[in-house]
């Protein structure tokens, strides 16, 4: 075998890159960010099942929101979308955090039952609350900072359900409008954070493939900003 | 009948020995032919004594008491055993120092492929070298070491670890808030960096230019690059990085190296130039280094020091990805 040093240049050349998108309420955002990024999306709009969509310059994959960390640690795609809410959840995923995109703005939040007083009941009588959640580190980083104990519980479904039928005291979720509170009577107890859509980089594509990450990232910005 | 074995542990079996073997045996030949003499140290060590090396020992995922009480743990990496090894056994000899070694290290880390808790490391260790000379020694021997295993794809980020440390300083970041800026940047998360960087009382302008900073990357243009964006950390960093550089390619050793001044490792130890190894075949980075000027001070030994490690385990995967992307299949 003759080993031929290729340089940076050459290392460039593997095709086009793989950009992670994620399916559900991101996916409308997602897409119209990436066209007015100069992207074509057009395949991927249509009602077609399929999962990739390759395209001259860029390959769209696309995948459960929660998946995009997964696939951009490992380089099986270079670059991805997902929310923040799923970044601050699989924090130990090592994928780079280029851009904040602005849209598919929402607020983790603690929430309880309307005009009920067991948050802060079991917190005092039994000093631990229970919290129902699809985020069970965000909710336990959130009360460890602020100085409770609590027994995170969860579940993957509906979980508004959780505090209505007394599986726990409240629940910590993702709210955008907030309806769904409202008709399950439950309301914000306290805000966590704010979480908007967010574009990342693996690690050594980002290192390798710098020129069009870094493109990518530039008109991503322009087409996003005020 | 199945028995089990710790999570992160594994067994090799004999055809994936053989081409460990067949590695192993083409990096220390690759090493020894450069004048690094082959070392070895216990698996265990006082956790005592590793923890002078690196104050952030949580990455040792195995500590335990033996017969006498004595707290001992696995070793995270050998850099840190060298060190003690060169104070111990070297204290008296004229550097500079060249070993190199292949040895099992320990760390906490999530079992994925190629990267398990148990893991297999090579590298060489040069103690008494200063930059940049000693730098570009190492440089070599890593480009050699990757020929040796086939990865002629492979590149070098060569970045600098005092950079931000000085920025900081420089922009009178101190305490929670430059340890949460230095963790944003580890991470590379641009966002949070802003953030932190705006909640330090940073003005908009020079937040900007942190992040501008922290994403050049390329050949020696980004030198210039940052050398545009100001400041004396900056100005010291790209001189330093601009010496190491001109000196690689002097001895036509700058080709397959990427200046990068977003590179931040985070082992504690590293000081000026420091390394990581990838191979576009494989989404995770292959191994690292760099200089380590105060870390031998540390165990009573003042001497500059340098070296890189390589994840064995991660070439192989890399060797096979890039067996396979010749073969013309994927």
């Amino acid at each position: 075998m003759s080993v031929q040093v290729a340089g940076l240049a050459d290392a460039k050349a593997e095709g086009p890159l793989k950009l992670a998108v994620p399916r559900g309420a991101l996916l409308e955002g997602t897409l119209d960010a990436l066209d007015a990024a100069g992207v074509d999306t057009s395949a991927a709009r249509g009602e077609s099942r399929a999962l990739i969509f390759p395209g001259a310059a860029m390959t769209l994959v696309t995948m459960r929101p929660s998946d995009v960390p997964t696939y951009v640690e490992a380089g099986a795609a270079d670059v991805g979308i997902t929310g923040k809410d799923v970044l601050l959840e699989q924090a130990d995923r090592m994928v780079y955090e280029l851009l904040d995109l602005g849209y598919g703005r929402c607020r983790m939040v603690l929430a309880g039952r309307k005009g009920d007083g067991r948050l802060g009941e079991s917190q005092r009588r039994l000093g631990m609350i229970r919290i129902a959640t699809k985020y069970p580190r965000v909710a336990e980083r959130y009360f460890e900072s602020t100085g409770r104990q609590v027994e995170t519980i969860e579940v993957k479904g509906s979980v508004e359900l959780a505090p209505l039928i007394g599986l726990a005291d409240g629940i910590v979720d993702l709210v955008a409008s907030g309806r769904t509170l409202d008709e399950n009577d439950l309301e914000v107890r306290e805000e966590i954070v704010e979480c908007t859509a967010r574009f990342v980089a693996n690690r050594v594509a980002h290192k390798l493939r710098a020129a069009e990450i870094d493109e990518l990232t530039a008109r991503l910005r322009e087409a996003t900003a005020g | 009948m199945i028995h089990p074995i710790p999570p992160g542990t594994r067994d090799i079996l004999p055809d994936e020995m053989r081409e460990l073997r067949r590695l192993h045996r083409s990096m220390i030949e690759v090493f020894e032919g450069r004048g690094y003499d082959e070392v070895a140290t216990p698996a265990i060590e006082y956790d005592e004594v590793l923890a002078r090396g690196d104050g952030r020992t949580a990455e040792s995922a195995y500590r335990f008491f033996d017969e006498r009480g004595d707290l001992l743990a696995l070793r995270s990496d050998m850099t840190v055993p060298i060190a003690r090894l060169v104070a111990s056994r070297y204290a008296d000899a004229d550097p500079p120092l060249r070993f190199c070694y292949l040895a099992n290290a320990y760390r906490a880390v999530r079992p994925q492929r190629g990267q398990m808790r148990e893991f297999a490391q090579a590298g060489v260790e040069l103690i008494g070298a200063p930059a940049p000379a000693g730098t570009v020694e190492i440089i070599e021997v890593l480009e050699a070491a990757l020929d040796a295993a086939g990865l002629d794809r492979a590149v070098i980020g060569l970045g600098d670890a005092d950079l931000y440390r000085q920025l900081l300083t420089e922009l009178e970041v101190e305490g929670e808030a430059r340890k949460a800026v230095l963790e944003r940047l580890a991470m590379h998360d641009l966002v949070g960096l802003e953030a932190e960087l705006a909640k330090a009382g940073i003005e908009p302008g020079r937040v900007e230019t942190c992040v501008a900073l922290s994403q050049l990357r390329g050949g020696r243009e980004v030198l210039e690059q940052a050398r545009a964006l100001g400041g004396e950390a900056v100005e010291r960093a790209t001189a330093r990085l601009g010496e190491t550089f001109q000196a690689l390619e002097e001895r036509g050793a700058a080709e397959r190296v990427q200046v990068d001044l977003g590179l931040l490792r985070d082992l504690g130890y590293y000081s000026g130039a420091i390394l990581e190894v990838y191979d576009p075949a494989l989404g995770h980075v292959l191994g690292g280094g760099g200089r380590y000027d105060g870390l031998l001070k540390r165990f009573g030994v003042d001497l500059p020091a340098a070296g890189f490690a390589l994840y064995l385990e991660r070439i192989h995967v890399a060797q096979m990805e890039e067996e396979s992307r010749r073969g013309g299949s994927v």
